[in-house]
């Protein structure tokens, strides 16, 4: 908490790897692109000269940028809300879909995709922003839900709400089950992609929401990160320090459910990052969310975009979801934090 | 200045509290006394706002305490709680600093409050510790340091609460413990304090408050207070009361 404790060499060693990230997330894929023609093509784009490469310029403007920037965000916003759930439930081992949101989000694409394949006709340019809105949807509602089930006599009461999370989580995972019977080959295929996460297909297009979601979390937390700090005390020790805390609880679940919801509607689900790097950065910075904000939003987008990298380049060129790569790395680390944590 | 009128509380059909009147004198240390279930912890549940009493008004500095706003509340009223569900490693200074959150006083100063209030209750020397590693009664101690740095350095109008903050402690920390809270109550403060040792409380405090059944069984100073008929019927037991030889306080002694 004392400024002059604060690691700043590791926030610049984070901002360095996430410059790094997002450098050779722009030059490598399918195309292998000279690392200079990236930077010289990323000053133009600022408008920095003129960079004189236009296979470069094409690939980076019209496909990578906006992967990368989809990478970032969502790669970001799932640390940031992992960082307000764990706070929320005074526990490290939360994570962001605890209540409820990305099931929900799951159940609305999960219904879209299998429900346009056997009922409905939906025009192919339009399909996937049904998706995506479909599963926002599904992740709000859900939340609403849990939500609501959380309250009792104008309180919102944090374990009746993980409760309800995984009751809910579990009915929406019946629906999904459902869903996945009645699909087609096709279908299946595509539920099942969609289930994994990918952060193939992003285009400006439908960057834009998650954009404009990702600013307001990355500015509206940080803002709370001393009520964050209080509610680790407890819910009424930080009452007792000033803190409207059923305000609070409301604003993080709203970031949360925002946040997540339009990131998986962005990439689907990708697991274990709202959990594993909240949890790596407070070994690294302690659990001050002052500093704990800032340092997971750094290393989530980094994170991001280094799986997102494996993804491209260790089948290609294929392409595996991202999820699984995330999960590769992300269960075995949480292991391993398991297991030193008990010696 | 922290004053409840007639305060009742009902739970689930069982009458928890009926008609608890009380103000707390500046520079005063109330000790509140009274058997398990008595209704102790649900009292300073609605003296902290934390609970809404079923009839009766709590109010600080003659407003009623659900119309402050939090921060100013903050600034005046501090509240331990019996015990801490903090299970995150913040470093001891940390946890004594968010302490001074209601508070924009500035790094310096807050630096300096944290160093005194660890100072008072006898653990400047956990200083940089990882609270996590800390044994129950270090970390009861710390959190006392972080209500204090709440107030301090203490001043009339401003009201502490504390719920049993000597339960962990061993005989040395009981005394120097509630020596600080005497000491601080001394700059003007009103202390409020749910004790069980019955000679602590007679050693502490200005005035008692017993507690059975829900209700005021009994209330005055210590002299007062303390009287054999009224443990008996409260708590059960058969005491003898003497003089502190050095003191002069009551000394309970159990028959």
């Amino acid at each position: 908490m004392n400024p002059a404790l604060v690691p700043r060499w590791l926030f610049v060693a984070l901002a360095a790897l996430l410059l790094l990230a997002i450098w050779l997330s722009l030059a490598l894929g399918p195309v292998n692109l000279p690392l200079t023609d990236t930077l010289r093509v990323l000053f133009g784009m600022l408008g920095l000269g003129s960079p004189d490469a236009p296979q470069a310029e094409l690939i980076i403007g019209q496909i990578r940028l906006p992967r990368t920037l989809l990478g970032l965000m969502v790669g970001a916003v799932l640390a940031l809300t992992g960082v307000a759930m764990q706070g929320l439930f005074r526990n490290p081992l939360a994570d962001p879909g605890l209540i409820g949101v990305a099931s929900g989000a799951a159940l609305g694409a999960a219904l879209v995709i299998v429900g346009v394949a056997r009922w409905v006709t939906l025009p192919v340019s339009i399909e996937p922003y049904v998706l995506s809105a479909a599963a926002f949807a599904g992740g709000l509602l859900v939340t609403a839900l849990v939500y609501r089930l959380g309250r009792r006599n104008g309180q919102t009461q944090v374990a009746t709400m993980l409760l309800a999370g995984v009751a809910l989580t579990a009915l929406a995972g019946a629906v999904i089950g459902l869903m996945t019977y009645l699909a087609d080959d096709a279908t299946l295929r595509a539920l099942t992609f969609w289930n994994l996460g990918s952060l193939n297909g992003a285009s400006y297009a439908r960057l834009w929401p998650l954009l404009l979601v990702a600013l307001g979390v990355a500015l509206w937390l940080p803002r709370r990160a001393d009520a964050l700090n209080a509610m680790l005390l407890g819910e009424s020790e930080a009452r007792h320090l000033g803190f409207e805390v059923e305000r609070i609880k409301r604003e993080l679940i709203l970031c949360t459910a925002l946040g997540v919801g339009a990131a998986v509607a962005a990439a689907g689900l990708i697991g274990f990052v709202g959990l594993v790097v909240p949890h790596l950065m407070r070994l690294l910075v302690g659990p001050d969310h002052r500093l704990l904000l800032p340092a997971s939003a750094l290393a989530g987008g980094a994170l991001l975009l280094f799986a997102d990298l494996a993804a491209r380049l260790l089948v290609a060129p294929a392409e595996m979801p991202i999820g699984i790569v995330t999960a590769l790395i992300g269960a075995p680390f949480f292991l391993y934090l398991l297991i030193r944590s008990r010696s | 200045m922290l004053q409840a009128n007639g305060l009742s509380l009902s739970r689930g059909g069982r009458r928890v509290l009926s008609e608890v009147t009380l103000a707390l004198q500046a520079g005063q240390v109330l000790g509140v006394l009274g058997p398990n279930g008595a209704g102790k912890s649900s009292l300073l549940a609605m003296l902290s706002g934390e609970l809404a009493p079923g009839a009766g008004e709590v109010l600080l500095e003659g407003q009623p305490l659900e119309r402050w706003q939090g921060r100013q509340r903050a600034q005046r009223l501090a509240v331990l709680p019996q015990s801490s569900s903090l299970s995150f490693g913040f470093n001891v200074e940390q946890v004594v600093r968010m302490g001074r959150m209601p508070h924009d006083t500035g790094l310096a100063v807050d630096q300096q409050i944290v160093e005194q209030v660890l100072g008072a209750v006898d653990a400047s020397y956990l200083g940089g510790r990882n609270y996590l590693q800390l044994s129950g009664g270090e970390r009861q101690r710390v959190h006392l340091a972080r209500v204090l740095a709440q107030l301090w350095p203490g001043a009339d109008g401003q009201v502490l609460l504390l719920d049993e903050p000597t339960s962990m402690l061993d005989p040395l920390h009981q005394l120097s413990v509630l020596d600080a809270v005497r000491r601080f109550a001394d700059h003007g403060a009103s202390v409020l304090v749910i004790l069980h040792d019955l000679n602590l409380a007679a050693r502490y405090c200005d005035q008692l408050l017993l507690l059975g059944d829900g209700r005021v069984q009994a209330s005055g100073s210590p002299e007062q207070v303390l009287q054999p008929e009224a443990l008996h019927r409260v708590f059960g037991i058969d005491v003898l009361v003497q003089r502190h030889p050095e003191r002069g306080h009551p000394l309970i002694i159990a028959r």
